[in-house]
């Protein structure tokens, strides 16, 4: 649609400076500069961030060079600044949370768009929308007050009674660490892999699913055989864009993960991630280097979900792209 | 072959039911979250809790008028930076756009969109803390900001696309100039569509609060102006969630319970009153 308009302009195109200057009295040519500007501005406004994320983290990327990313270390009071618990923190709650959220949002998306009448569907749809739109903070606050202790006295002692000969579920339980942060990553970012799957499931052709009912097929086969392979691509990069907002998530990673920089095999103990170590060091931090080496954790961070999102963008362009092609790939 | 067909008509059932369980998972969730704050907050959330001031530690009652109060001026800032760049942008990106200039403004639209907004308030301190050595509502208000323009941007270029063609025509035909039959023609025909967008872009932020930690900071009193540290309710509410006192507990609940509200009603309000609207216009 966007085209429509461009080709009613070509056609009375002409160039030169009289033309030029006819269209700029005209209002056209100053309209599209101006709006051409604050459109640029978007693109510079990126830029700067990765400038500004470059230049103030020069220091600690001069000091630490990539010895900054396989130390352990994390200590103000001496200088020594290392990336790895956190990378590490972060890598493993949105792991958790992904391994929740993407199959109970594949399941909630296939209902939602397979077998819920439209109305329902509809409905659910504008309620998981809401949740959605639910802030991060208001998370953290639940998993504070709700989930911390119902961890600490139910769900973490149960774990390690049935499945504590695993070093994934030993020491302490505390009610904070891993396992609670990923809990809380995968209700928040649920509603995102619903959304995004519905919307590519209800995409596919409804010749997939009659041909397979048509040979016989139980509803759930079809579904299983015929749509969601269709959509997979589709599907894949809703869990990627899922996937780098978990990466990113700051409020309620901080409220509930133990902030505790130290890479631990149980899940049950504490950690720390990225974005908490930003939340909570970043307004105290004293001295130089120390700003800076939070700044580079921070331009780990911008890169990583970078990756991901760029990954998730090409994989939903290659779905509409590519179009019945999918079926075959 | 019957205790073939039976087996797979279980696996059928079983699975069906799973996805309808996944879904009541998700959506029971939203309940969970309005029911504990409602129970929690809900008698917390008293006139004194709209007009006081934080009271000192140790001392119980106040409100947070200051963080309410704060939490509208970043808005207005963020309103302020957000919306004429998203606005104006997308404006450009259905009307004038050519191939080269839209496609690199969409790809990195898109990039700033998933950036963490932990990251843009990095970015913000850079920019509009470390040059003037203090934290102040204009820098928060600036990260704020930067988050909406992606969101608007996209939005209204997709709404604008979604104008009819023979409307652009019928003011082609006229003799009006291209940007005449933006302005008054296919801007106005969307512009429901639009505000749409930016009172959801302004909901989404107005909740966020990793951006607002080392650019706003927070205040305990009233912030005069806009240089200033200013208080905003998300950032009371994780201050005082992680805090020792009960009574900070209390208000947290209290201010979540607001936050929420606000948020929440905005989404509903815009998504079935004005959705409606522009449904009903476009058909």
């Amino acid at each position: 649609m966007a085209t429509a308009p461009t080709t009613v302009e070509h056609a009375g195109l002409t160039w030169g400076p009289r033309a030029l200057l006819r269209r700029l009295s005209s209002g056209d040519e100053i309209a599209r500069l101006v709006t051409l500007v604050f459109a640029l501005t978007t693109v510079l406004i990126t830029v700067m961030i990765v400038e500004q994320l470059w230049v103030l983290s020069a220091e600690s990327r001069r000091a630490f060079g990539f010895h900054f990313f396989v130390s352990q270390v994390w200590d103000p009071v001496f200088n020594q600044f290392g990336a790895l618990p956190f990378i590490y923190g972060t890598l493993v709650t949105s792991a958790l949370g992904m391994l929740i959220a993407v199959p109970l949002g594949l399941g909630a998306a296939i209902f939602l768009a397979e077998l819920a009448p439209r109305r329902i569907s509809d409905t659910l749809t504008f309620l998981i929308d809401l949740l959605a739109a639910v802030p991060s903070v208001i998370y953290g606050l639940l998993g504070v007050f709700i989930l911390v202790p119902l961890m600490r006295t139910e769900i973490q002692p149960a774990l390690k009674h049935t499945l504590g000969f695993l070093p994934l579920f030993q020491g302490p339980a505390y009610g904070i660490g891993f396992l609670t942060a990923g809990l809380v990553l995968a209700i928040m970012i649920v509603p995102f892999i619903i959304s995004v799957s519905r919307e590519v499931l209800l995409a596919v052709p409804r010749e997939q699913r009659e041909a397979s009912l048509a040979l016989g097929a139980t509803r759930w086969e079809a579904t299983w055989k015929a749509v969601v392979p269709y959509a997979r691509t589709g599907i894949m990069g809703s869990i990627f864009l899922a996937l780098a907002r978990a990466l990113g998530e700051t409020m309620a990673v901080t409220m509930v993960v133990g902030n505790n920089p130290r890479i631990s095999a149980s899940l049950l103990g504490p950690g720390y991630s990225i974005a908490s170590v930003l939340a909570n060091e970043f307004s105290e931090a004293t001295g130089t280097l120390y700003v800076s080496a939070l700044v580079e954790l921070g331009l780990v961070l911008f890169l990583l979900t970078f990756v991901i999102n760029g990954l998730a963008r090409l994989l939903i362009l290659v779905t509409t792209q590519r179009g019945s092609g999918v079926a075959q790939g | 072959m019957n205790l073939r067909m039976a087996w797979r008509k279980t696996v059928n059932a079983v699975m069906l039911a799973l996805t309808g369980l996944c879904a009541l998972v998700a959506v029971s969730a939203l309940f969970f979250i309005l029911g504990y704050l409602v129970y929690h907050g809900g008698k917390d959330v008293s006139w004194d809790f709209f007009t006081k001031l934080p009271k000192p530690v140790g001392e119980s009652g106040g409100g947070m008028a200051n963080a309410i109060v704060g939490s509208g001026k970043l808005l207005l800032v963020a309103a302020l930076i957000g919306v004429p760049i998203g606005l104006l942008g997308g404006i450009y990106l259905a009307e004038f756009g050519g191939k080269t200039v839209p496609f690199v403004v969409r790809y990195t639209a898109d990039m700033l969109n998933g950036v963490p907004s932990i990251v843009i308030g990095v970015f913000a301190y850079g920019v509009a803390v470390l040059p003037v050595h203090h934290f102040s509502a204009l820098a928060g208000g600036f990260a704020l900001g930067i988050m909406m323009i992606p969101i608007i941007l996209r939005s209204t270029e997709e709404f604008l696309n979604g104008v009819p063609r023979a409307m652009r025509e019928g003011a082609m035909a006229l003799g009006a100039s291209k940007w005449k039959m933006i302005s008054s023609v296919v801007l106005p025909a969307a512009s429901s569509a639009i505000i749409t967008a930016i009172l959801l872009a302004l909901a989404r932020v107005a909740g966020e609060t990793a951006p607002l930690l080392f650019t706003a900071f927070g205040n305990r009193f009233w912030s005069p102006g806009f240089g200033q540290p200013t208080a905003s309710l998300p950032v009371m509410i994780f201050t005082y969630a992680v805090g020792p006192y009960d009574d900070w507990h209390r208000q947290a609940w209290a201010a979540g319970l607001v936050l929420l509200g606000l948020v929440l009603v905005i989404n509903i309000l815009v998504r079935t009153v004005l959705s409606r609207g522009v449904s009903a216009q476009r058909s």
